[in-house]
């Protein structure tokens, strides 16, 4: 799920309340526009090429507006300036958006590549039950098949719980859930991923540092995700403990399983954010109705806002988790879902203040922003993992892999940017992914196998 | 860089399909059909070159459209230029990450016989074959941009003459000299058709302020540029 947030410097704002909901409720892409008085008058202009949706929110403001700038010309001159502005902060985003991706990726293959114990098959997910050891090709796909069914189907449950425990107003309860998932992502996990690689270095290290380090990492961690903390750290805690998850996938998940689940995945994430009925969509509508972010902290931001403007002093709301791999399907869910809250409901804004023209300026200085959510991180870095862990030791397949979920991102956000609402970032990509990675490794791997044989270059 | 891949995915399915449907074991056609794939991936790689090309044509002049001043921000120069080098880089890596990885593991370099430079010359056909593609990008996308096609039939002429030295691996002289020789001349081609000129290397180097008195001729020195 990816949405735009326009994110304004709180100190400039008069009131920090006022500047938190107005980021919280900025429009996804008509972020650009949010509180540029012309955004309305170049409904009429010439140069409207791309702003088909644009009526929506941004007008509220520029209503308002529009009454003081009655000026055709100065109107326009905004409107071409908003127009490049919107290009050149497209483009900002297309960036803001692959480095966290990028990062997550190389952390993960690096991982794979070198650590042997995320690719040792030690048994699976009680959500994965049935065996991939089957003699035959029709019973193993028939497996497969099966528990991505399980699994897509614990996924749906989940989602369904957590909306209407958000409908019921549980905020305590899905608090609570989410900061114990994100606990045991931060201690647990990080202790296992630290012992392996510690192995695997033949690096001795005595308990008291160990204990000394993972306290340290988990505490400063759970305090930058849940509360307040610099935005690099907080980024970088989200990029690692979506790695975390993204390994544990890779490790537990049956081979023919994985990419069946990736598949049902993206289309399930097509439905739940298109279709009017699907659980995120009435989650978004919830949220929208009541005026409220949700969980934003379980997003990865690029922007500046969400630790020094939120009103809430905590965003996130994990879940608490019985078994060890419930919080984290919960916390995968609670990514994707977040996500499109906070963009749907930014659409539709409530009356907000009307802003002086004069504030043009200041929207010139403020972080805009960027949203991506967190499982949308996870399930790239897990098929870039796979492709690593999997495609015969070719380096090839990953990179293949790893251009085409870049792309697909690539063309989600100029989607984002024509459709102005909360789109699904899975399905581009993983489809690209996976036609690449099936695509590489058996037909370029042999032709450049054979061709790099004989020294032969294209 | 997508592009690319997708140019090589196809000629890799072409490859593949005229593979299995000949005689496995019959090495001569073996060898002939991957001739003829390696020429295909050739000619299928200019041509998603020049989609490309089209595809920016429309994104620059949608820029135009919607800018200021009438002009995009990023000019067909540039977007050549970043076209030619993720064609490069792509292509480098692909050809080279597989060496690179198998280059740390132990083993010993032609056992069988083969020649025990392979990675040395490796390494610097990838480099030829990346400075290469950078500069068929900017001639390319000129030769495009004013519809000289025998620039762009040489550039084609150049990529398959290129591609064709290969075989000669591992007689090096006769590949490795030849490929250099032809990147020079080609990256001279591209400096000069990106508007270079010996005046504006000394310009560059020698990093002086313009007094007023030559800004007449500074900008008409840029005015080149500016197309």
């Amino acid at each position: 799920m990816i949405t735009f947030t326009n994110n304004s410097d709180s100190e400039e704002e008069p009131c920090n309340e006022r500047t938190s909901l107005m980021s919280a409720e900025s429009p996804p892409v008509p972020s650009y526009q949010d509180g540029l008085p012309a955004s309305e008058a170049g409904e009429a202009q010439a140069h409207r090429k791309r702003r088909t949706g644009s009526s929506r929110s941004p007008n509220n403001i520029a209503d308002g507006d529009m009454s003081d700038s009655g000026v055709p010309v100065r109107e326009s001159a905004l409107e071409n300036e908003e127009e490049e502005l919107t290009l050149k902060y497209g483009a900002k985003h297309v960036i803001m958006l692959f480095v966290p991706v990028t990062l997550c990726m190389i952390v993960v293959v690096a991982t794979i590549k070198s650590v042997r114990f995320y690719t040792e098959k030690n048994g699976q997910l009680i959500y994965t039950p049935f065996s991939e050891d089957t003699p035959s090709v029709g019973q193993r796909l028939l497996n497969s098949v099966l528990n991505t069914i399980i699994m897509i189907s614990v996924i749906v449950v989940m989602t369904v719980f957590l909306v209407l425990l958000y409908k019921y107003r549980c905020y305590k309860f899905i608090h609570g859930w989410l900061i114990l998932s994100s606990l045991m992502l931060l201690f647990l996990f990080t202790y296992i991923y630290l012992g392996e690689v510690l192995k695997t270095y033949n690096v001795a290290m005595d308990y008291p540092t160990l204990f000394l380090v993972i306290w340290n990492f988990g505490a400063v961690g759970m305090i930058c995700i849940h509360w307040k903390g610099p935005l690099q750290l907080q980024q970088a805690y989200l990029i690692m403990i979506s790695a975390l998850m993204a390994l544990v996938f890779i490790k537990y998940l049956p081979e023919w399983s994985a990419w069946v689940i990736l598949g049902a995945i993206s289309i399930y994430d097509l439905m739940a954010v298109l279709c009017p009925k699907g659980p995120l969509r009435m989650l978004v509508e919830t949220a929208q109705e009541r005026n409220e972010p949700i969980f934003p902290a379980l997003i990865y931001s690029s922007a500046m806002m969400w630790t020094v403007g939120m009103a809430k002093p905590d965003a996130a709301a994990r879940g608490p988790s019985r078994q060890m791999w419930d919080a984290a399907e919960d916390g995968r869910e609670n990514h994707r879902s977040p996500s499109h809250t906070d963009s749907q409901m930014s659409e539709t804004r409530s009356p907000v203040p009307t802003r002086p023209i004069t504030s043009f300026e200041e929207l010139e200085e403020e972080e805009r922003g960027v949203k991506l959510g967190l499982g949308d991180f996870i399930f790239y870095s897990v098929l870039v993992g796979k492709a690593a862990a999997t495609a015969s030791g070719d380096w090839n397949t990953t990179l293949a892999c790893f251009v085409a979920i870049l792309i697909g991102l690539c063309l989600t956000l100029l989607l984002l940017a024509v459709f102005k609402k909360a789109l699904p970032a899975l399905p581009i990509s993983i489809t690209f992914g996976l036609v690449f990675y099936f695509s590489t490794d058996n037909l370029v791997r042999p032709f450049m196998d054979t061709l790099a044989s004989h020294q032969l270059y294209i | 860089a997508f592009f690319w891949l997708v140019s090589l995915l196809l000629a890799s399915l072409i490859w593949f399909i005229s593979v299995h449907l000949s005689d496995r074991d019959n090495a001569k056609l073996q060898y002939g059909l991957l001739i003829f794939g390696a020429a295909v991936s050739v000619l299928l790689q200019e041509a998603f070159r020049f989609a490309y090309f089209k595809l920016l044509k429309k994104a620059d002049e949608g820029l135009a459209m919607i800018s200021e001043d009438g002009r995009s921000p990023i000019s067909l120069r540039q977007m050549a230029y970043v076209s030619g080098l993720s064609f490069g880089i792509i292509s480098g890596v692909f050809s080279v990450i597989n060496i690179l990885a198998d280059s740390i593991g132990p083993g010993i370099v032609g056992i069988h016989g083969d020649s025990p430079y392979y990675f040395i010359t490796s390494a610097f056909l990838t480099m030829a074959l990346v400075l290469l593609h950078t500069f068929w990008g900017v001639i390319f996308f000129d030769a495009c941009e004013k519809r000289h096609y025998w620039c762009l039939g040489l550039v084609v002429a150049s990529h398959l003459l290129t591609s064709g030295l290969t075989f000669l691996n591992p007689w090096y002289e006769a590949s490795l000299v030849p490929i250099f020789i032809i990147t020079l001349c080609t990256g001279l081609w591209a400096f000069f058709t990106a508007g270079g000129s010996f005046c504006n290397i000394l310009k560059c180097l020698s990093c002086k302020q313009e007094d007023d008195s030559r800004v007449m001729m500074y900008s008409a020195l840029q005015v080149p540029f500016e197309d």
